[in-house]
């Protein structure tokens, strides 16, 4: 197979390989060069400043919130996502009781019904859950404080998104709404390859399902948990909390930017404040963030390799 | 079977054998019991979720048949009738109808040629040794985890001094672009799994090896590319960020671009049922590709994460 083959290789690389080097390797590397200019992004001059962009972001107060605001992000909703997540797949999957003459292990009833429904919210775009649950959460004639009157809370009417404390919190539950259903998705085919004898020797060893939870499915499944969990991450600081903070959220970014999110601050700042040299620097405080964060989950996450 | 983890025996309990009512082990009856409440608790959870999740989707089809009025009065209220009017002033004057349009045409070019091109890469790198070919492969699968926010800045003027802003085939370029490390990490990995033989004799056969590529391996590959194929469907119907950053012209706007401007519009001109109309107007055909589907968007959506 040798006649040809370089030119074959070449022909087949060159314009995918084109493509990807003009619209998303070369742009990267520009960033991070830009970083170290004055480049405002509405004039083709620039001059080198070199740090000045840098020291600028340490003292600046609102990028200091929209770290805090996406570390919390980062760390928080794979917690709650993966463990409602991989509680549900559990329930689906293992949870049921023993019926006559059926298998050892089974979910409970209906358990392919739950499947489907909760992975509707993962089709939808992010961009229209965001501005759905927008309208849920108004104060006033909102889905859901009508909801708290109708069943007798009338005291109980939170401004939410129009709540510094609040809002931040109401972005995020619904991130945990849209991202849940995936992970159940992709629990239940890891733990659809746990072979059964491991649970039946489990429960002969008279294991209940909280030990065998911990004891045989959740060792068993790390590695795609882990990978889930760098994955949730990169969402959390990325293109998932741009568009819900961006869409949900007053300003876009809260009042007294109390919901603003480092991607979302990068875009304002290029796209609205005609600050790109700036926009750019924060943009490789993010990258750091999320390389970060990535090898941390990593690190912290290795164990043995099971093989079954 | 080597397991380094062994199930820890409850030191009270031994191996009795398993009754038909519960998977755990005979036990005192207070376990029993507590078993019953364990399921009725753990099924209760999984039904409140399923709420959960169908109940905003609901609650917005129905707002979409209501008047304005009734929206802000009594939000869960039943319509009075069902006004199908507010679809087809959506359709019409919000300009629905063009943004499907606008979507339907960027998402069917960048899917044509985010199979086509991501198929070539993933076949070279996956069957052909040839120095460079790991650093290659390992640029593309670098896409994935890098903030894509920050290529956005100076892509936004590169993209303009190419003269393509606010284009649409400059968003398709830009779409296949992003789409794919994804795409070449899945069919690397699925092109390694087909047997060589055949590609081989078609080539002794004295097939060139585009022509050994584009009628022995597609074909071969076809389950592969329909999973990645959906993969890619949801992801680039439903992207809301490349557009934002790079499709300025109210024309040019794809549906979920045109419906957040269509909500901030709104403001003034207080057509909520219209809007309301759109959001499930742009709800229903990805849903419904999904309920028709399913395994399909399923596999397709989990493979990269599974080994």
């Amino acid at each position: 197979m040798q006649h040809g083959k370089y030119r074959f290789i070449v022909g087949f690389l060159a314009l995918p390989l084109g493509l990807y080097a003009l619209f998303v390797v070369w742009p990267f590397i520009q960033s991070i060069y830009y970083s170290f200019t004055d480049w405002t992004g509405l004039s083709p001059e620039f001059k080198m400043v070199g740090f000045d962009n840098y020291s600028r972001m340490l003292d600046d107060d609102i990028f200091w919130k929209s770290l805090q605001h996406s570390l919390l992000f980062a760390l928080l909703l794979p917690v709650v996502t993966i463990g409602l997540a991989l509680f549900f797949a559990f329930m689906i999957n293992v949870g049921g009781r023993k019926r006559k003459n059926g298998p050892v292990i089974t979910g409970v009833r209906g358990s392919s019904f739950y499947k489907i429904v909760y992975f509707f919210p993962q089709v939808l775009s992010i961009a229209i859950v965001a501005l759905l649950f927008a309208f849920a959460y108004n104060p006033d004639s909102g889905a859901i404080n009508s909801l708290l009157r109708g069943i007798g809370l009338d005291d109980l009417q939170p401004l939410w998104l129009g709540d510094p404390d609040l809002a931040l919190w109401a972005v995020m539950a619904v991130l945990v709404w849209s991202t849940v259903g995936f992970f159940v998705v992709l629990f239940s085919a890891g733990m659809a390859s746990i072979p059964a004898e491991m649970y039946e020797a489990a429960l002969l060893d008279g294991a209940n399902r909280v030990t065998t939870f911990f004891r045989v499915t959740l060792p068993l499944l790390w590695d795609t948990v882990q990978s889930g969990w760098v994955y949730m991450g990169i969402l959390a600081l990325g293109a998932e909390s741009f568009a819900v903070v961006q869409i949900m959220t007053t300003g876009p970014g809260g009042p007294d930017y109390s919901t603003t999110v480092m991607v979302l601050y990068v875009y304002q700042k290029a796209f609205r404040d005609g600050q790109a040299a700036y926009a750019t620097t924060i943009g490789v405080a993010l990258l750091v963030v999320t390389l970060a964060f990535a090898a941390v989950v990593m690190r912290l996450g290795r164990r043995e390799r099971l093989e079954y | 079977m080597k397991t380094t983890e062994t199930p820890a025996p409850l030191p009270a309990e031994s191996g009795a054998p398993i009754t038909k009512t519960d998977v755990r082990p005979p036990a005192p009856p207070k376990e029993k019991k507590e078993g019953t409440v364990l399921n009725v608790f753990s099924h209760g959870v999984l039904v409140v979720w399923a709420f959960m999740v169908v109940l905003p989707l609901l609650w917005a089809v129905m707002t979409s048949f209501k008047d304005d009025r009734s929206i802000f009065s009594s939000p869960w209220s039943l319509p009075d009738s069902l006004h199908f009017d507010n679809w087809s002033r959506a359709w019409t004057q919000a300009n629905m109808s063009d943004y499907f349009l606008n979507t339907v045409l960027v998402v069917g070019g960048s899917l044509i040629g985010t199979l086509v091109l991501g198929s070539m890469a993933a076949y070279v790198l996956a069957r052909f040794d040839f120095p460079g070919n790991r650093f290659i492969y390992y640029l593309f699968i670098g896409g994935m985890s890098f903030p894509i926010m920050l290529a956005l800045v100076p892509l936004f003027y590169v993209v303009n001094n190419m003269g393509l802003l606010n284009t649409i085939h400059g968003l398709i370029l830009v779409y296949i672009a992003y789409s794919l490390p994804f795409t070449v990490f899945f069919l690397t990995a699925f092109f390694r799994t087909l047997p060589t033989s055949i590609a081989e004799a078609a080539f002794v056969d004295g097939a060139s090896h585009s022509r050994t590529f584009f009628q022995i391996m597609i074909p071969m590959a076809k389950p592969g590319l329909i999973s990645v194929g959906i993969f890619n469907f949801l992801g680039q119907w439903n992207q809301y960020m490349l557009p934002t950053v790079l499709n300025t012209d109210p024309d040019k706007r794809v549906l979920t671009q045109g419906l957040v401007q269509l909500a901030v519009s709104q403001g003034y001109k207080g057509d909520w049922s219209g809007l309301f109309a759109g959001l499930v107007m742009a709800m229903l055909p990805v849903l419904a590709a999904y309920i028709i589907f399913q395994r399909q968007v399923v596999q397709g959506l989990t493979a990269g994460a599974l080994k």
